[in-house]
């Protein structure tokens, strides 16, 4: 039987904590500890050294981005902790910040995407993985500041695939989104990394660096 | 008895005027006597006829001076509590005005005054000739057997002067008040420096409380309205999720209230990112207009000039009106302009010039005097001393052009 994960929950509202919890355990995590601030969610990590950390950006004493340092700090200091920032607001700068730290195991949602359960779930457990979750809104505005080079080559389509690649999900993922099949999004996939240069990949994580990188944030994969 | 309104309300009025003047007369005299006393003394002093005279001319001297403040504060009051007019308080930045008034404008008004009051009085006194006549000695009267005609001429120049007195008083009090302030108070062009200064400072902080009352609006919605609807919509989300052994009507609902929540929140995330963004005070200018550009229904290529040091931020009333123009901009393109495919953006800084340049390709013909979209834009680029520049021919494109002043 596999162990079953860990994780620790940062949110200082506690209506939406509760919540948080319940959709926490259906995605399959044991709830370790939860915390309302950034302190306290450092000292959770700190004990329980969990496989995931759930965090809000938004935290008491400044209402600012408590959240986001946190999350920095976890990564550098606890790298097998996975980290999932939930905000009111997703800003593409604070995605930078993250994924220049380090790239695996990082996700950044606006809240409310928790209210789609299934959706969320899945992506709780692809952070959890070592993947990627990005908010489609942080990769429209990432793809905002580069709508000047390459991917006017683009078509339509492939820019839809472009941004559901960036938002870190698998080919079938993609595929379930677009409502195509999976041969055909392997397709759009080889002619978009063709048109941007991109090395091929075959894991979906190191293919999501690229494009990451390729629009402007994160490591050189 | 009753008086007539009319004459009733001349009456009043002329109470007034006399009183005003009365006042007047010898306020205005005194330093024309205080002149008159300083002229004969120093011809004495020519002549050489005492030795106490330069003392006693050393004392009007410094009368004249120093009685100035009092005779201005004496004309204000009497300005005040008979006309209304309230003169404010010129200090002695102003004094050779005063003195101008005092030494020769009020000597002539006194002049004016003390005619007008000596007018009134004969004209009185000619009117009721027939009453005091008779205190006379009947000698006189003896000696003089036409009298009775005379006086009935005298009577009839009496009611003449009567008549004439209200409006010639009237008159005089006009002319008083058109000299009296301007050389009285404060030097009208200062004052109008000054109330600009007043104004520009009220409209600054104005428009500084309305910039925090709406960041309070956006936190207390985020903090409030929007956790509880981000819980509900997670709540019904899971019941979606884990109740799947429900009947359809009831997974019908539930499903319903879920999008519904979804919706409201999405809603509610709009008007706030209207309002005031949180992203705009905490990251900037920059970052808040990514957002915007990001969530617009059509292509938006955003380029944004401006120093990245926090320390070099523009003032946060002006970034927030910038963000408003980009917002509205944004919004009317994707409402109004028929055809436009693409939008651009673009803000720099050239100076202490934050421009602010919103273009489509759409078909053109915007009306900046029609819809109140662009008028309240306009009016919030004025708010900061901006200005507002649309070029909209019919057929495209349309430009958008504000120029935010903001010092360094």
């Amino acid at each position: 039987m596999p162990e079953v994960r860990r994780a620790v929950i940062a949110e200082d509202s506690v209506l939406l904590r509760i919540g948080l919890v319940k959709v926490v355990e259906m995605a399959g995590f044991e709830v370790a500890a939860e915390a309302g601030d950034a302190p306290g969610l450092l000292a959770a990590v700190e004990e329980h050294r969990p496989d995931l950390a759930v965090v809000d950006v938004r935290m008491p004493p400044g209402f600012t981005d408590e959240g986001v340092r946190a999350a920095l700090a976890i990564r550098q200091k606890w790298p097998s902790t996975a980290v999932l920032l939930l905000s009111q607001y997703v800003e593409e700068r604070y995605a930078a910040d993250l994924l220049a730290a380090n790239t695996s195991g990082v996700g950044y949602l606006l809240k409310q995407r928790v209210a789609d359960v299934e959706e969320f779930i899945e992506a709780l457990r692809r952070v959890a993985d070592g993947g990627t979750a990005l908010d489609p809104q942080v990769v429209a505005q990432l793809l905002v500041r580069r709508s000047s080079d390459p991917l006017e080559r683009l078509t339509a389509r492939e820019r839809e695939v472009l941004a559901l690649m960036a938002e870190g999900r698998s080919n079938a993922g993609i595929a379930a989104g677009l409502v195509v099949s999976e041969s055909a999004v392997a397709k759009h996939i080889n002619n978009i990394l063709a048109k941007l240069d991109l090395p091929r990949a075959d894991a979906d994580h190191r293919r999501v660096l690229a494009v990451l990188h390729f629009l402007g944030v994160g490591d050189q994969p | 008895m009753t008086i007539p309104p009319r004459l009733r309300r001349t009456l009043t009025l002329l109470t007034r005027d006399v009183s005003f003047l009365a006042l007047g007369a010898p306020l205005h005299l005194f330093t024309g006597f205080l002149l008159f006393m300083i002229f004969g003394l120093g011809w004495e002093i020519i002549e050489g006829q005492d030795s106490s005279v330069p003392v006693v001319l050393g004392f009007a001297l410094l009368l004249a001076v120093f009685s100035a403040p009092a005779l201005t504060a004496a004309q204000r009051w009497r300005f005040r509590r008979l006309l209304g007019i309230d003169i404010p308080r010129p200090g002695w930045q102003r004094a050779q005005r005063q003195y101008g008034y005092h030494c020769l404008v009020g000597i002539l008004l006194g002049g004016l005054e003390v005619l007008l009051l000596s007018l009134l009085l004969t004209g009185v006194a000619a009117t009721t000739v027939y009453v005091w006549i008779w205190g006379v000695s009947w000698e006189w009267r003896a000696d003089h057997p036409g009298y009775t005609t005379q006086a009935f001429y005298v009577t009839l120049a009496g009611l003449a002067a009567l008549a004439a007195a209200p409006a010639l008083a009237t008159a005089l009090v006009r002319l008083e008040t058109y000299v009296g302030p301007g050389l009285l108070g404060p030097d009208p062009s200062e004052d109008l420096a000054r109330r600009v200064v007043d104004l520009t400072e009220s409209r600054d902080g104005i428009v500084d409380a309305a910039d925090a009352e709406r960041r309070r609006i956006e936190r207390d919605l985020h903090d409030g309205a929007q956790q509880r609807l981000v819980s509900l919509a997670l709540n019904l989300g899971l019941a979606k999720a884990t109740l799947t052994d429900l009947p359809p009507e009831a997974r019908e609902v539930i499903d319903a209230a879920h999008r519904e929540a979804k919706d409201a929140i999405e809603e509610l995330s709009s008007l706030v990112r209207g309002l005031h963004p949180a992203v705009l005070d905490e990251l900037g200018l920059d970052a808040a207009l990514s957002g915007l550009a990001a969530r617009a229904p059509l292509p938006v290529r955003l380029r944004v000039d401006l120093p990245q040091d926090p320390s070099e931020r523009v003032a946060p009333a002006v970034e927030a009106v910038a963000y408003f123009v980009v917002s509205e901009a944004l919004t009317n393109v994707a409402k109004h302009a028929r055809g436009a495919s693409r939008a651009e953006v673009t803000v720099t800084r050239l100076g202490g010039i934050l421009r602010v340049v919103i273009a489509d390709d759409g078909a053109g013909g915007a009306d900046s005097s029609r819809g109140t979209g662009l008028t309240g834009l306009a009016q919030r680029v004025r708010s900061v001393d901006g200005t507002f520049r649309m070029s909209s021919p019919v057929g495209g494109p349309t430009m958008m052009s504000v120029e935010l002043p903001c010092p360094r």
